[in-house]
């Protein structure tokens, strides 16, 4: 790395050198996190045809298949899904705001790639080792309604802004929810850093992990992540049987690819934070013998898909929330939970030295 | 000219262009999508001058929350070009003040040696530990404690009075309750009837 350094310097000076360099370094570090990612993206699509299809007792996509391997048959459905979506004719609707129109998936998935510059994936393996991480993602977490409320007005279409005005409130009220339920975790671990919310974990075993003390906030922070992902059963903005797809009606082609990729990206990156939040990120369960020899990221990759898991079960189980259910849900329910929960913290907190040293309070305070 | 210069440079074109079109567009979805730009062009260069937090609550809290509800406002208007022109000249005194205090204030920065801007030296800059939010928290929690408890009491009466001024009780109302309807039990809405199977003919 240092000899690289030195080349750039050579080459382009001293001044531009290592500027050029670190952003040559950042641009691969990018593309290492970005690629895996959309792979993942792809294969979840696949994971979650199959999963569904099992529950629902089918057998899901078990055609497509590498060089006629008869026992690979399924797993190049997402290839030839992403094949057939690149040669489909993008179709502008004639009333359509062109300029909107082609922005808004563009917006979806920008902000949904950019939140995984702070996330850490083994010790000292992050792109950006930033003070401020938590709130960097929840920034840009937020950004990413806008692509969907361009989509649903720029379409022209009724059905698309119904969508999209749907998908905007339920949006905003989860993350209020989302907010409180991580100030929980920043009061345990004092820290906004990722690594460092994962390192307060770390203490021998799975009773050091956050979710335990915060089991009430898991819940809510996990399922405000799946409302904020407009996934099943909080899914009004597409809600098929009412308004036909939501605010991506009139998308077709790589545009509507586009957001279906956001999507699935953003419940990889809800999963990924939940992990790294209360279930300990790359910690493994005991830090016995065969368990720690297994490296950390392993064990990050296993707890996102175990979340991910879930993401698929509750689409394949629960019907979809009408939806004054889920504004009652996030603004009456959520809330004064995550208040409550927030005080307690602090009351506890404020308990003297002695009393937080006894078992169990020791383990997380 | 270095690296950071450059940025700055790159983000101060871009927030001034997308501040203008913010005043000269005449959609006002346009409009709001150009705010949304400018905050996030001001957030860059806030980072530049250090203020990570700030610029991240920036970004978090305007273009997160308070635009998506601006912008969910403007999408539902019918805009009527011609009645927003009505008032212009009655109101064209008060933005004419607003803008002459504008160009002072600017033309006080630009000639900042006139005015003794060298007697404030520059901060000097923070190590790469220094953690800006917790400098904020310290601050806003003992020095500050009053202003930020009367800045949040206030916003809170705001919250209160919008609700409190669009709230009404209306007779002929009906409204399903949904925590009543969540808790509904599956004996309480269906009854199963044992039925012996028909005979074929």
């Amino acid at each position: 790395m240092v000899y690289i350094q030195q080349l750039f310097e050579q080459f382009f000076g001293t001044e531009w050198g290592p500027m050029l360099f670190v952003l040559t370094k950042d641009l691969t570090l990018i593309v290492a996190i970005v690629v895996p990612l959309l792979l993942g993206v792809a294969y979840l699509t696949f994971a979650e045809r199959k999963i569904i299809a099992y529950m629902q007792i089918r057998v899901g996509p078990n055609r497509v298949t590498f060089f006629g391997i008869p026992w690979l048959r399924g797993w190049g459905q997402p290839i030839a899904d992403a094949v057939k979506a690149m040669m489909k004719e993008i179709v502008v609707p004639s009333g359509a705001n062109k300029f909107l129109f082609i922005l808004a998936p563009i917006l979806t998935i920008a902000p949904a790639l950019a939140a995984w510059a702070v996330v850490p994936f083994s010790p000292d393996v992050v792109l950006a080792d930033i003070n401020a991480g938590l709130l960097y993602i929840l920034a840009m977490t937020s950004m990413g309604i806008y692509g969907v409320i361009i989509a649903g007005w720029a379409s022209n279409s009724k059905y698309a802004f119904l969508g999209a005005m749907r998908s905007a409130a339920q949006v905003v009220s989860y993350e209020l929810a989302m907010g409180f339920a991580l100030v929980c975790v920043l009061m345990m671990s004092a820290s906004l850093n990722l690594g460092d919310i994962v390192n307060g974990q770390q203490g021998g075993s799975l009773l050091n992990w956050y979710f335990i003390p915060l089991f009430p906030m898991f819940l809510v922070y996990f399922i405000s992540g799946v409302a904020e992902t407009n996934r099943a059963p909080f899914d009004v903005a597409e809600g098929e049987s009412e308004i036909v797809a939501g605010f991506h009606v009139d998308y077709s082609g790589m545009a509507f690819t586009v957001f279906f990729l956001a999507e699935y990206a953003n419940m990889i990156l809800v999963a990924t934070l939940t992990s790294l939040l209360f279930l300990g990120g790359w910690l493994p369960p005991i830090d016995v013998a065969p368990f720690n020899m297994i490296p950390g990221f392993i064990w990050l990759l296993l707890k996102i898909a175990f979340m991910l898991f879930f993401f698929l079960w509750f689409r394949a189980t629960f019907p979809r929330y009408r939806y004054d259910q889920i504004m009652r849900l996030g603004w009456k329910v959520f809330i004064p939970l995550t208040l409550v929960w927030i005080f307690l913290l602090g009351a506890i907190m404020q308990l003297p030295l002695s009393i937080r040293n006894m078992y169990p309070l020791n383990l997380w305070f | 000219m270095s690296f950071q210069d450059l940025v700055f440079y790159f983000f101060a074109t871009v927030l001034v262009i997308s501040a203008l079109g913010v005043i000269t567009s005449r959609n006002p979805v346009y409009s709001a999508l150009l705010l949304v730009l400018s905050f996030v062009t001001c957030a860059g260069l806030w980072l530049l001058l250090e203020a990570e937090f700030l610029a991240i609550t920036l970004v978090l809290v305007y273009v997160g929350a308070v635009m998506v509800l601006f912008l969910f406002v403007v999408m539902m208007l019918d805009i009527n070009l011609d009645r927003l022109r009505e008032g212009f000249w009655k109101w064209f005194p008060f933005g004419a003040l607003l803008a002459l205090i504008l160009v002072t204030q600017m033309a006080m920065v630009l000639m900042g040696g006139e005015f003794g801007l060298n007697e404030m030296p520059r901060p000097p800059a923070q190590a790469a530990d220094y953690s800006n939010t917790k400098a904020l928290g310290l601050l806003i929690y003992t020095e500050y404690v009053y202003a930020f408890e009367l800045a949040a009491v206030i916003l809170l009466v705001a919250m209160v009075a919008a609700i409190a001024l669009t709230l009404r009780h209306r007779a002929d109302k009906r409204s399903p309750n949904p925590a009543k309807q969540v808790a509904v039990n599956r004996e309480d809405r269906i009854r199963i009837v044992p039925m012996a199977s028909e005979k074929k003919d």
